[in-house]
Formats: structure tokens, sequence, C-alpha cells
């Protein structure tokens, strides 16, 4: 999956390192180049985003291996495409690699080790050369060990630097992560001040960096391979929120912090966390006990298990079982092998029979979305064993042999991070036989263009949820019909619709658009396209329809506009008398680690069946005559997997709210602290005594208080990893699913024990799941994006507020979409009369008033506010 | 006010015109072996050293940037594109290249100056420094991916004797051009630095990549936005796109630069693709109205031409971006923005 190209904790690999891989060195010290680019190579493509270079070993010419080195990987694209970071401790063969670098690297490292004037003069060299500096927390008088050393000499340097005129934002301090549990007393905080240093550094030195070698934390246990990765999975699930960027480590040497035997966890969290004098003891006595674990697994057998081999793989993908399938798929192989066949006929054989079932029953509404997905999962894990033998006598086969019905780009747009969406529709349109190149999310417009042509696809599909992808999605289509391509261009999910489509995206394109209302209709799109005899006429009535759709929005009588002034005027009058009370306890809280097993108590199933395309309210959709066999069967998963998500802590809740007190300014919430937080005003005219509403008007001018909260799901990215290698899209989709109803739990959770005790406005609040569902209580939490509150971009201040990215790991895109995907934010309002509403359609006047509220040019304005504009 | 500043101030105003082709522009006037040997007294044919023609040939190089001028240009460069130690040694006329440089820098600054005194609006120099034909990223040795023809510090000396020369012609700028190689840029951002501390004042860099696939790379493999973050640190006046492809290829990627970058942007194009001859025949009113859709987009700064383009393609362009409102200097959130042959954004 792709990552955002920013914001997300960067580990730098440091297997092309001699001092970090032993198999490295070898190779080095062996003159063997060709297979140490090799290990560069595979470092990126296991996803490094920068690669760490050092040659510092006693017997090496550390010059001639690092130029070498560099020039030999500046030779290859898939590995020169990342930075480098030049590792040296010896400064001229750190201006030796830096000579060999075209882009801008990271040097690694520099210090006052020899003095303020060497310091800089290094400094300076790297400036000329345009370099990023990783800066030790090292000065004359040593390296530093207490926080109060490190966050002294990392403040003193950053002065230096930027007095020079060095970039602030590329300075990275490293201040020394030492060896914990070693048994010597004073080391038992090193882990801590590390962390505490860190996050004073962060505060101290604006915009500068932070990083870290981790292996030296767990140097005391060299050859406990187990408790070395807990270590250091710990570590770093302190270390980041704290504010470490990045951190020198080796990936394999990692644990998902969840899945880390909790015993064990206790353990390195009291010695990291210097939480207990004998922690290092229990520590050492617990590692002993941790040597050659493994998971042993059961099968059962089961009645069709005695059909013959056609029929077995025709019930697994009907059914969707994959427990059996690769054995069942060579031994249909080896028969067909024997009878003097090849390996493709498996595929167009039996596997293309059981799919076309499946398509059948799908298409006919007789089998649903969950179960599509799920039979994809078997005939891909079937195909990806057959592919072996089928590359293998690839040049004895004509060109044309098993042709894809249609070759089909999909993104998710730049800016934008969701793709559950998107992944249904690739695997229905991959199980009906289209060939799906997926570029996954956060994609830029050159790159859907390019990989369009190089591959030479039949058609594109954008997918987007947030706002501001729409705008992306207008911008693909006018540059497709710039560099004068005319496939057709696919539209779906959340936000899109026919209407845009129509209005916006269609006119910019002159080759065919369609708006695909959801996966079930995207085979249809895809094949009637692809045909012949349908796609012209096909075509055409699509256009018909969107010309209508321009036409009576043209046509329209538009509800006509209120003044901004006459809006403002007629605004709802809250009354104060009614406000909430102070909070109990104001400020901001943050909470960890939320219990999932009390969130699960609280999911609104409801959507997550809609996600699926099972649409019905939960709970009758399980007993529902056409999909409740499907929707029990779902559900029935989702449980399984939610057991052991809870069992396995595969996830991790993060939340934070805050309570502040505030006043108002016009359509502005100030914030005693400064903070302004513009509002939008509904400016459609209303009918007899109704109020153009605004947020605004729940808060009081002379004094009152206003909410905010961020809420994540962490933890999915290692378990989606797996679930995809594993050809398993069905239980990825599900966990992501999952995941975002966790979030909308965490956010229904928070939003009560605020209510109840950090606000405090109902303490007695007593509401039944359905209750809380249907939000019948006290005060709104409307979010960013939504209607009553239609800009994204105050999520920023939102975040900022919270210190969300701190408090919980969340950041957001250039388009301000949420990271993780899982995740919710939000305002709290407080007052009894505070109702959700949709703000619409704004006037030129307001998003006048409105760029000057939020102190940005007009376009930008408009570009934020496009969705409630004409 | 030093040009830096005043080139900012021009440029806060209007769409600036940089001049056009040199090259094309000398091929048009059929110079023989003399005209360009004169009475050097080198050991090789001079013929196609175009560079040369600024110690045997003045008038000619002064016609040709006096017909920019009169076609509108505000920043004029200097005929230097080869004359570097590395290029000239193909003509035995390496120990020229300090001669060429100031002959060349003083004959445009000359010229600027005329214009200027004419109608008190400000003309630059800007003194031109090719990429050299070596290159510090590639091996041209399939079988031996590590060799490189020249060393970094090879390179540096090259640009800083070549730059240290145009200063001392009188040129306003040092204009790095046509960088196909990102690591040959920043031996040139070396060598001006260097300059600067040796002869303690401000050198105002101007640096152009040009790209060489409609995907938007240089030869060396970075991106545009991959190129900037890596010559960013030379804090140029300029920043831009040269060369490549005609302007209708490189409007996506002045479109990406014009966002990113935090100073002045400037364009020139060559006039179209060459058609089968080799030749460009681009028509000066269609290479002005694709370069003026980039202004009427407040995309560019600075606007010329390179390859196939002449005094009328200059014309035309300044007419129809007379009116165009320049590019606003964007200013981006400070993060660190480190790039391989892709940029990387480590976000606050």
């Amino acid at each position: 999956m792709t990552q955002p190209s920013s914001s997300r904790f960067i580990n730098i690999g440091e297997r092309t390192n001699v001092t970090g891989s032993a198999a490295f060195k070898k190779l080095i010290m062996a003159g063997d180049y060709p297979a140490a680019v090799e290990v560069a190579r595979q470092q990126v493509e296991n996803g490094a985003q920068v690669i760490d270079v050092n040659m510092d070993e006693g017997l090496l010419d550390a010059v001639h291996a690092m130029t070498t080195f560099l020039k030999l990987i500046a030779a290859e694209p898939d590995i020169a495409r990342v930075p480098v970071m030049i590792d040296s401790s010896k400064f001229h063969v750190i201006e030796a690699g830096l000579k060999c670098v075209s882009g801008k690297p990271i040097v690694n490292s520099i210090s006052m080790k020899e003095g303020e004037a060497q310091f800089l003069e290094h400094a300076r060299i790297c400036m000329d050369y345009g370099a990023a500096v990783v800066v030790m927390a090292f000065d004359e008088v040593g390296q530093a060990d207490t926080k109060q050393r490190k966050i002294e000499i990392c403040k003193r340097a950053y002065d230096l630097l930027v007095a020079e005129g060095f970039p602030a934002e590329d300075i990275i301090f490293d201040p020394n992560i030492f060896a914990v549990a070693t048994g010597i007393e004073e080391h038992d905080r090193y882990g801590l001040d590390f962390l505490e240093a860190v996050k004073e550094i962060k505060a101290q030195c604006p915009y500068a960096k932070t990083s870290g070698g981790l292996s030296n934390l767990s140097f005391s246990f060299r050859g406990n391979e187990t408790v070395r990765r807990a270590m250091h999975s710990v570590f770093l699930y302190h270390a980041i929120p704290a504010g470490l960027d990045m951190a020198i480590v080796n990936a394999g040497q990692l644990d998902v912090y969840d899945q880390i035997d909790p015993a064990l966890r206790d353990a390195c969290e009291d010695v990291i966390l210097a939480r207990r004098s004998d922690a290092t003891e229990r520590l050492i006595d617990l590692a002993e006990s941790y040597k050659g674990k493994s998971v042993a697994d059961e099968k059962a057998a089961e009645e069709w298990r005695g059909w013959a081999v056609e029929k077995r793989l025709e019930h697994a993908l009907v059914k969707g079982i994959d427990a059996h399938i690769v054995d069942d798929t060579e031994i249909m192989r080896a028969a067909i092998a024997e009878a003097g066949g090849r390996p493709i006929e498996v595929i167009e054989g039996p596997l293309m029979d059981g799919m076309n079932v499946v398509g059948d029953l799908f298409g006919s509404g007789k089998m649903f979305l969950p179960q599509v997905v799920k039979s994809a999962r078997v005939m891909k894990k079937a195909v990806a064993h057959l592919i072996p033998y089928i590359e293998a006598e690839k040049d004895l086969l004509p060109e044309e042999e098993r042709k894809a019905k249609g070759k089909i780009i999909m993104a998710t747009v730049k800016g934008d991070v969701h793709d559950i969406g998107k992944n249904i529709v690739g695997v229905v349109l991959q199980c009906n036989g289209y060939d799906v190149i997926d570029l996954g999310v956060m994609v830029p417009w050159p790159t859907i263009l390019a990989s369009a042509n190089d591959n030479k696809a039949d058609m594109i599909g954008l997918s987007g949820l947030i706002t501001p992808s729409l705008d992306e999605m207008v911008t693909v289509a006018e540059e497709m019909q710039r560099a004068g391509m005319t496939m057709p261009l696919l539209i779906g999910g959340a936000t899109t619709s026919k209407v845009h489509t129509a209005l916006r995206i269609d006119p910019a394109y002159e080759g065919p658009v369609i708006h695909v209302l959801d996966a079930s209709r995207a085979v249809g799109v895809a094949s009637k396209l692809l045909s012949d005899t349908q796609r012209n006429d096909y075509v055409a009535e699509v256009e018909d329809e969107y010309i209508q759709v321009r036409d009576a929005r043209a046509g329209r009588t538009v509800s006509a506009l209120l003044s901004l002034e006459d809006a403002r005027a007629n605004a709802f009058p809250a009354d104060m008398a009614a406000k909430p009370a102070a909070p109990a306890q104001p400020g901001v809280h943050v909470f960890p680690d939320w219990s999932l097993e009390h969130l699960r108590g609280l999911i609104d199933w409801t959507p997550f069946f809609r996600a699926w395309e099972l649409h019905g309210n939960y709970p009758a959709i399980l007993t529902d005559e056409v999909v409740g066999e499907t929707a029990t069967h779902l559900f029935a998963d989702a449980n399984a997997m939610l057991d052991q998500i809870i069992a396995e802590k595969w996830l991790t809740a993060r939340g934070v709210a805050g309570l502040w007190p505030c006043g108002r300014d016009g359509d502005d919430i100030v914030l005693d602290n400064g903070t302004r937080l513009p509002m939008l005003r509904q400016q459609v005219k209303k009918s007899r005594d109704r109020a153009n509403m605004c947020l605004a008007d729940f808060i009081d001018p002379d004094g009152d208080w206003i909410g905010g909260f961020a809420v994540g799901i962490h933890g999915i990215d290692s378990h989606s990893a797996r679930f995809q290698a594993d050809k398993d899209d069905y239980s990825d989709i599900l966990l992501k699913a999952l995941a975002d109803r966790f979030a909308e739990a965490f956010a229904e959770a928070l939003h009560q024990h605020v209510r109840t005790t950090l606000w405090g406005y109902a303490p007695g609040e007593q509401l039944t799941v359905e209750a809380l569902i249907k939000e019948q209580y006290r005060g709104i939490r409307p979010a960013p994006g939504y209607p009553a509150c239609p800009d994204h971009s105050l999520k920023p201040i939102l975040f900022d507020l919270l210190d969300a990215p701190t408090n919980t790991g969340l950041t957001l895109t250039e388009s301000f979409a949420m990271w993780p995907t899982a995740a919710v934010s939000g305002f709290y309002f407080g007052h009894p009369e505070a109702a959700y509403f949709g703000v619409a359609r704004v006037g030129p006047d307001q998003v006048e008033d409105y760029a000057r509220r939020r102190e940005v040019d007009l376009a930008t304005a408009e570009r934020w506010l496009r969705p409630n504009l004409d | 006010m030093s040009a830096r500043q005043q080139l900012m101030d021009a440029a806060a105003k209007r769409v600036l015109i940089f001049d056009g082709a040199f090259g094309t522009q000398i091929q048009n006037r059929k110079l023989t072996e003399a005209d360009y040997a004169g009475d050097l007294g080198l050991p090789a044919d001079q013929k196609g050293n175009n560079d040369i023609l600024a110690l045997t040939r003045p008038d000619v190089i002064g016609d040709i940037t006096r017909a920019y001028l009169d076609a509108g240009s505000d920043v004029v460069s200097t005929n230097t594109f080869s004359a570097n130690r590395i290029s000239q040694a193909d003509y035995a006329a390496e120990g020229l290249v300090a001669d060429i440089n100031i002959a060349s820098g003083k004959l445009a600054r000359a010229l600027a100056d005329e214009y200027t005194a004419k109608d008190g609006r400000p003309r630059f120099v800007a003194g031109a420094i090719g990429p050299t034909n070596k290159t510090l990223s590639l091996s041209p040795d399939v079988e031996d991916p590590g060799y490189r023809e020249i060393d970094f510090d090879e390179l540096v000396a090259v640009y800083k004797e070549q730059a240290a020369a145009l200063i001392e012609g009188g040129v306003d700028f040092i204009l790095i051009e046509t960088v196909f190689d990102t690591l040959n840029a920043k031996a040139g951002i070396m060598a001006v630095k260097q300059l600067e501390r040796d002869l303690g004042r401000d050198i105002p860099l101007m640096i152009s990549m040009t790209l060489t696939d409609l995907s938007g790379r240089n030869l060396s493999g970075h991106t545009v936005e991959a190129f900037w973050y890596a010559v960013r640190h030379a804090k140029p006046l300029t920043i831009g796109l040269n060369c490549s492809f005609g302007a209708e290829q490189l409007r996506p990627h002045v479109k990406v630069l014009s966002q990113i970058a935090d100073t002045l942007l400037m364009i020139y194009p060559n006039a179209g693709l060459p058609n089968e001859l080799g030749e460009y025949d681009e028509a000066p009113e269609t290479t002005a109205g694709l370069v003026a859709d980039w202004a009427d987009h407040g995309q560019v700064n600075i606007l010329g031409g390179c390859c196939g383009s002449t005094p009328a393609h200059i014309a035309a362009i300044a007419k129809a971006v007379a009116k165009s409102e320049p590019r606003k200097v964007p200013h981006p959130e400070p993060a660190m923005r480190l790039a391989g042959l892709e940029p990387f954004t480590v976000a606050a």
C-alpha cells in the first residue's frame, strides 16, 4: 500500500551499514559490490524511505568504499529514487560521499565534539552541498547522557546553526540512545531520558527533527532476538508520540507492539520507562524463557473434500473457502499436465467455470459482495500458484493467450487515503476477468496518466472519499484532455455523485466519463465500455443523462440566497441562560489506548453492512429475506475478527479531547488562547421563522466553552500487508471496515465521556447503545468537512489545538484527509439547543468575508468552499 | 540598488522577457572558418566554436544581442554556453576560456547599459554556463556503472574558472542552464559559492533544468520537484526549465515547479519540437500563445526562448504577455524536503 509522501515516522534501513549489518560488511570486505547493491535494492523494495550508507570499518578504505557504492547505486533508478543518508564518523568520508550524491541527502553526523568552530565549518560544507544534517548530542565534554545535557547541547547546536543561516527544517538531532538494562544503576534512566529529551528538544527547536540509532538500546540482550525486538518496538511505541521523527533500525527487528507477549511487553516497558527498581532483573529472568516458540495450526476435514477435484475447485470458489485451494489447484494442474494439457487450462477451465458461477450468482442478486470478495481471494491464491508454471512455458505461448477482458487503472486521487471502496471495485473487476492495475492511494495525476499510457489501459477508475478529492478528479480529467487521451474515465467514491460528475468532471474531458454508483455496477459499466456493439450507445446514453442533469441545473430556479448581512440578522437566538457550566476538567486529555472491548459494544453496524453494499438496518438485516444469510455470515466473520483483534490487540485506539474557554466574534469562535475558528452561516432563504444557522450561534459572546477531539485507530498496516501478501482481500477489507467502525465508536464513547465527566454537563446520562447511535443526547460534535462545518481546512487548526499528531499519532494530507484513515475529529458544542444542520450554498459575499477571516486569498477560500459554491 | 533587488522589483510588476537562441542565429549568417578562427592562430579548426566569436567576430554576437534587446528582452545572456575548459579543449582553445568569457560579458554588458540608458528600463546580463559534455552522475561505460569521466572537484574548478571570468566581464547573474545532470548543477553551485567567498560579494544564481523525457525527468533521472529540492540550497534568484521540448510538452512541469518554488520562475523552451529535417519551424505566434497561457495562469516570472527561437519569437512573446500579471512567489511552510530521484518530504 502506498503511504502518504509525508508526515509519517521514518524507518531508516541499516542493512547497507557495515556497522549495522554483518552480511553487508562481508560483501563489502570481499569487494562484492554487485551483491551489495542488491541489498540496497531490497531495502527500497521493502519500503525504506531513506537508505543509510555507512562504511566505517577499520580495515576498509572508507572513502573508496563510500564513493564506489554511492556511484553504483546512482546508476540504479529503483534505488536512487529515495534519498541517501551518508553515515560516517569521519567528516572527510562524508564530504567524499557528498560529491557523489545528486539529490538532497542527509549527512549523519556532525557534532560539537571538537568544538564550535569545527562544528560550524562542517555545517557550512553540508549547506554548500545542500544536505540536511544529523547533529549528535555531543560536545567538548562528551556524549550527552542525561536528559538535561541532551536538551542543552541540542539547543546550543540549534542556536549556532540557525545563526549561521542553516535552515532549521534541515536539522535532525540524535540525542543518543544508550543501552539499558545493563545492570549499572546509572543506566536505568537512559531510555526515559531520551524520550523526555526528544519532547523538549522538539518544543525548543522549531522545525528541527529527531532521530536515533535503535540497536544500541538492547545491546545487553545480544543473541536474544525476541527480547531485542520487543525492546525496540516498545521503545518506538513511546518515542514516536514523544516526537521522534525517524530512527535507524533494522525493520526486520521490529514487532508489532500489540502482538508482543504482554508479560514481555510490560517488562520491557518497566525497563525503558524506568518504572521500577528491579526492572532489569525481571527482564533478564523473563528473557530466559523466550527461546524458539512456534504456533501450530490445525485443519478440519469436511465432506466436500471427498468430491472430484473440479467440483472441489468450484465449491471452494463459490463458498470462498481457501483452506485447500493450493493443494487442489496443484492436483488439477498435475492431472491436466499428465493429459498433455497446459497450466493455463486450469484457469481457463475449472477456475473460470467456478468464477462464472460466482459472476452469475452475483449478477442475478443471489450472491453478495462479501461473498464475491471471498471468492476472489480463493481465485487469486489459485492463480498465484499457477503463475510460475505459466511463466515457465510462456515462450511457447502465442501473445493472445488468456488475454484479459480489459485493463483498468485504479487509483485513489492525490490528497486522499481512503481505499476500501476502490479495493472492493478492484476485486469485483478482477474476478470478472479484468486486469486491474491498482496504483494505491495519494496518487498524483501524472502517475495515473503515465501508468494508463504505459500499460495501454482501456480505462481509468478514480476514487476518493473527502470533498477536496472532487477537485482533484476534475484536475485528472482536465489533464487527460490536455494529453489528448480518449479512454473512458470512471468516477466512484462516497462524495462523488452523478450530479458532480455531470456538472464538473464530464465537461472537462471529451472522452467518456461515467459515474459508477457502487461496486455492483462496475462490471456492467466496464463490459459495456469494452463491447464493440454496446459501447457507442451506452456512452451516448450516459452523455444524454449528463446533459439532462446540466440542463436541469441550468434551468433550475435556484433558491435565493440572502445577503450575508441579512443571514446574520436572522441568526439562531440560542438562550444563553441555558448554556452549560464550565467544564469539570478543562484542558487537553489524552487517551493513549482506549479499551477495544468497550468500543466493540458501541459499534454502529448499519454503516458496516452498507460498506459491503448490503442495504438494511442492523439487526433486522440479519434476518432479511434477501441478504440475511450473507449478512449473517459477514457478521460472524466480523465478530471472529473482532475477537482476534481484541485478544491479540491488533489495534490501538488513540484519542484526545480538549475543552477550552472561548467567546464569539461575529461568526468566529475565538478561544481565549487567541485561536480563531471562523464558521460558515446558512444563506439559503428560510421559510417562516426558521433561522439561518451558524455553529457560532451556539456560543455565548460573553464567555463560553468549546471542545474538540480527534480519535484514530492504529495498527492495521502490518495486518493489512499480511492479508494482501496472502492475496486475502476479504480479510483486508473486513479489517479496514472494522477499523472505521472502531473509530466511529470511539468518537461516540469519547463524546459520552466528555458529557458525563470531562465537561460534565450531563453527569447522570443513561442511554442505551441504540439511543447513543441515534444521538439522543445533549450537545453535538460536528466534524470539519461535514455539513455544519463544511470546510476541511479547519482540521489543521483543530489538530494544533489538540496537538493531535503527538497525542494521537494522526496526521493530515495536503487535502486534509486524516491518516491513518480510520479516524474521526470534530468540535464539541454543549448548548442544549445545539443541533446539526447543513450550511449548503453560500454566496460570494460570505466567501470574501470568510477569506478575510481566515486570512487567505479569495482563490484559496473558493477552493476550500467549492462544494458549497454554485 | 543591487541587480538582484532590481530584477526582483521589476519581476513583481510584470512578466519579464529573456532572450532567445544564439546557435540558430549564428548559423543563419553562414560564417566561414576564417570568420571563426580570426587571427588567433589556434592549432585546430574553429568552425562551429560559436563561443569564440566573442573574440573573432564580436560584431555578429553584438548584432544578435541587439536584435533581442530590440525585441523586448529585459535579460540577455552571454554567448558562452560552451566557453568552459572541457568543451573548448575540443577546439584546442582551452587557454582562451577566460578571454572568451570576459569579452562576452563586456559585450553584453555594454549593450544592456546602452538600452537601459535609452529608456531607463533596467536590462540585465546573465552569464551563461552550460553543463559541459561530461556527466557526474552517469557512467559512459555500460560495463562499469561505477566509472565516471570526471569528478566533482574537477568540474567545480572548470565552472569556477568560467564564472570568475564572466563576473570580471561585468555580468549581473550566473545562469547555470540546460542542467541535464543535477550533480553537475550542484558542482556549479559549489563553484559560485566558493567564488562568492573569494570575492566577498553576492553572486546571484539562475538555475535552469532541462527535461529529457516527457514524464518530466532530466538525464540524471530527477523529477522537477526532486531537482528543486536538490538545488534549493543555492537560494537562486530564478529557477526554471529551458530547452527540453516545446512549450506544449513543458506545460505540466511548469505548473508543478510554479507551485513549489519559493523564488522567481524563468522558462525558455525550444520553439516546438524539431521537424523531420531537424529544424524548428514553430511560428512565433504559436510559441507566444503557448507560453502566454502560463503567464495568464500566473505561473511564470520570466519567459524566453531556447533552440530554434528567434528575435521574432521573443517579440511575439513580449507582446503576448505585456499585460499579464506576473507569478506571485509562493511561500511553502518550512519542511525537510529531501530528494533522491524523487522528492521526499518529512513534514512537521
